[in-house]
């Protein structure tokens, strides 16, 4: 029998519908591909190996009798920032140590619901807070991609690493990610994967660990812009356990992948054209768009003037939010504790010990910009320029455009321990400068992989939609996965 | 604006955050790059512009005023480090 890990989500959901093989033995193998790839790759901190055959058991019984959901006994990686019922859910913190909740995410469930299959929980940045994976309690996870030649270990990006370095390697179907700056589409862009963070308000937040509730979306990392779509369309949809959850019917994403882009005005940022950006990005952002007018698309010089204070006031919305929702990490509901000589003590010894180093200076950044005297010079100015953020693409949009692409990231994966990353948060957070201006706004990204660097490694382009128009970069984003030719495959090393 | 010693100590004192003495300046070091980062926000012309409160445009929904779950204090309690009689338990704060 052929490799059934290779099978890419559509394919895996028709032969399984087809009875060529059943879920029990996809699973198996996805299982058998961890039990190999983890030690060296970690992209995996707790592999449910047994839920999964439960599960996988059912389904067949399903599919068996003809019955079974859009996702029925499909493999399926999730990200650790999402609660699940008596399963391991950390955030990859070590301040959450032990805690399994006694409820299921809404993202989750409706992926259960529609029949798939959970592997287990897969690594990430610390609260979600990281570009490259590296802040996990857990450990870096390795990016299975490496240097034509090379065997230095790189970093797979984040904070959805584990997401993205799983698909990438063939240890699940599809994984379900998170995106509060770039998480989703960053890391998709370094692994060679599709990556899409919807519209603010398509996917329920609710039983995901909240990091800046403002800019946080949940989203899939897949292989195909296809799968993306098909993992969407199960993971969205409205619930009233999330108050900013959009009250809107999810269309079938899939049914929009094929659709083209006849027609369509892409938009050009020119904002995006940054100082020192490598030549090899500008060539392909260029390629992606003669790809685009070959297929109909009309190209549109555009000006998204605030473009380049989006990640400065990022780095003030964001750490406030986050100090706010991590005041709840306090050694009294769950978790660590560590004990003090009073209660104040032991707050303060529970967060110093059971927090990163990286979360920490998020907590403290947010704290003082939220702190007396602070507060409108830093916070208030900050949301105000995230006004004028979104009003620039609300002018675009008005003014014609139905989709903007832009390069992903501004590098391919670099290395992990990155010395010039380590030294200044700065450098780091720059990874983030294409990205964050969508979470910003609240609209939809697509990162789709469109070719490589000198070295072999993949670079990816990425969409911008309008509010709650998915639909468009699914068709945007399969035209430039086609004309791309494919070949975003790593080489295996990992299971010598 | 930059952030002194005393700050990043006050900052950690806010955040409840045990900073030793050792990792002051560390702090110090990496919060001024960051509040050095932000700075250029301070070029952008923000007079009559409206801080925004919602990225999307939605009115907060409201329910019912009832009790919706509950009942279940076990299950409140059961991931606390410390608990008993479904109550969780703290360090003294009161003499």
């Amino acid at each position: 029998m052929t490799d059934l890990t290779k099978l890419n989500l559509a394919a895996t959901r028709d032969g399984l519908k087809n009875r060529d093989f059943t879920s029990l033995e996809v699973t198996e193998a996805y299982l058998s591909a961890i039990e190999t790839a983890n030690p060296k790759l970690n992209a995996y901190i707790e592999v449910t190996a047994q839920q999964a055959r439960e599960m996988a058991e059912q389904s067949d019984h399903k599919l068996n009798s003809r019955d079974g959901g859009p996702l029925e006994g499909v493999p399926l990686g999730i990200k650790d920032l999402f609660a699940t019922r008596h399963v391991h859910t950390q955030a990859a913190s070590h301040i959450l140590k032990d805690f399994k909740p006694e409820y299921e995410s809404r993202v989750t469930q409706n992926l259960w619901d529609d029949g798939a299959v959970m592997l287990g929980k897969l690594n990430m940045d610390e609260f979600a807070m990281g570009s490259s994976n590296e802040t996990s309690h857990y450990g870096p996870v390795v990016n299975p991609w490496r240097e034509e030649g090379g065997n230095k270990d790189l970093v797979p990006g984040g904070s959805s690493g584990g997401s993205a370095a799983a698909v990438s390697s063939w240890l699940c179907a599809a994984a379900t990610a998170t995106d509060t700056g770039g998480s989703i589409r960053q890391p998709a862009a370094l692994t060679g994967t599709v990556g899409i963070k919807p519209t603010y308000g398509r996917c329920s937040r609710w039983g995901i660990v909240a990091f800046a509730s403002s800019l946080d979306q949940a989203g899939p990392i897949a292989r195909t812009v296809e799968d993306a779509a098909i993992m969407l369309t199960s993971m969205a949809g409205f619930d009233p356990m999330d108050s900013t959850s959009a009250d809107l019917a999810v269309p079938d994403f899939a049914a929009a992948v094929e659709r083209g882009v006849n027609g369509l005005t892409i938009g050009v940022p020119r904002e995006y054209r940054m100082d020192g950006m490598p030549e090899e990005i500008e060539k392909l952002w260029h390629e992606g768009l003669e790809w685009l007018k070959a297929e109909g698309a009309q190209i549109k010089d555009i000006s998204l003037p605030h473009t380049k204070y989006a990640l400065p006031a990022y780095y003030i919305v964001a750490p406030a939010e986050a100090s706010s929702n991590l005041a709840r990490y306090d050694g009294v509901k769950y978790g660590l504790r560590v004990a003090g000589k009073d209660i104040t003590d032991m707050y303060e010894l529970t967060r110093a010990e059971g927090f990163g180093r990286e979360v920490k200076r998020r907590v403290m950044i947010g704290t003082y910009v939220l702190s007396a005297g602070y507060y409108d010079a830093y916070y208030v100015r900050a949301q105000k320029v995230r006004t004028l953020i979104k009003r620039d693409f609300e002018l675009a949009f008005a003014d014609g455009v139905d989709a903007i692409l832009t390069p992903a990231t501004p590098s391919a994966a670099f290395g992990i321990a990155d010395q010039e990353m380590n030294s200044d948060p700065v450098k780091m957070y720059l990874n983030d400068i294409f990205t964050v201006t969508v979470n910003m706004a609240g609209l939809p990204g697509i990162a789709v992989p469109a070719g490589k660097d000198h070295r072999g490694l993949p670079l990816g382009l990425q969409l911008i939609g309008k509010p709650f128009d998915e639909e468009t970069l699914f068709a945007a984003g399969r035209v430039i996965e086609k004309a791309a030719g494919g070949g975003f495959e790593p080489s295996d090393w990992w299971s010598a | 604006m930059a952030v002194d010693a005393e700050t990043v100590r006050r900052i950690g004192k806010l955040a409840r955050i045990r900073v030793e003495e050792d990792e002051v300046a560390g702090y110090q070091s990496e919060l001024n790059a960051i509040l050095g980062f932000v700075e250029q926000l301070n070029e952008v012309d923000v007079s009559g512009v409206e801080p925004m409160t919602s990225v999307t445009p939605m009115q907060l929904r409201q329910r019912e005023d009832k009790v919706t779950s509950g009942g279940h204090p076990d299950l409140i309690v059961v991931n606390a480090p410390l608990s008993e009689d479904n109550f969780f338990m703290v360090p003294k704060v009161v003499e």
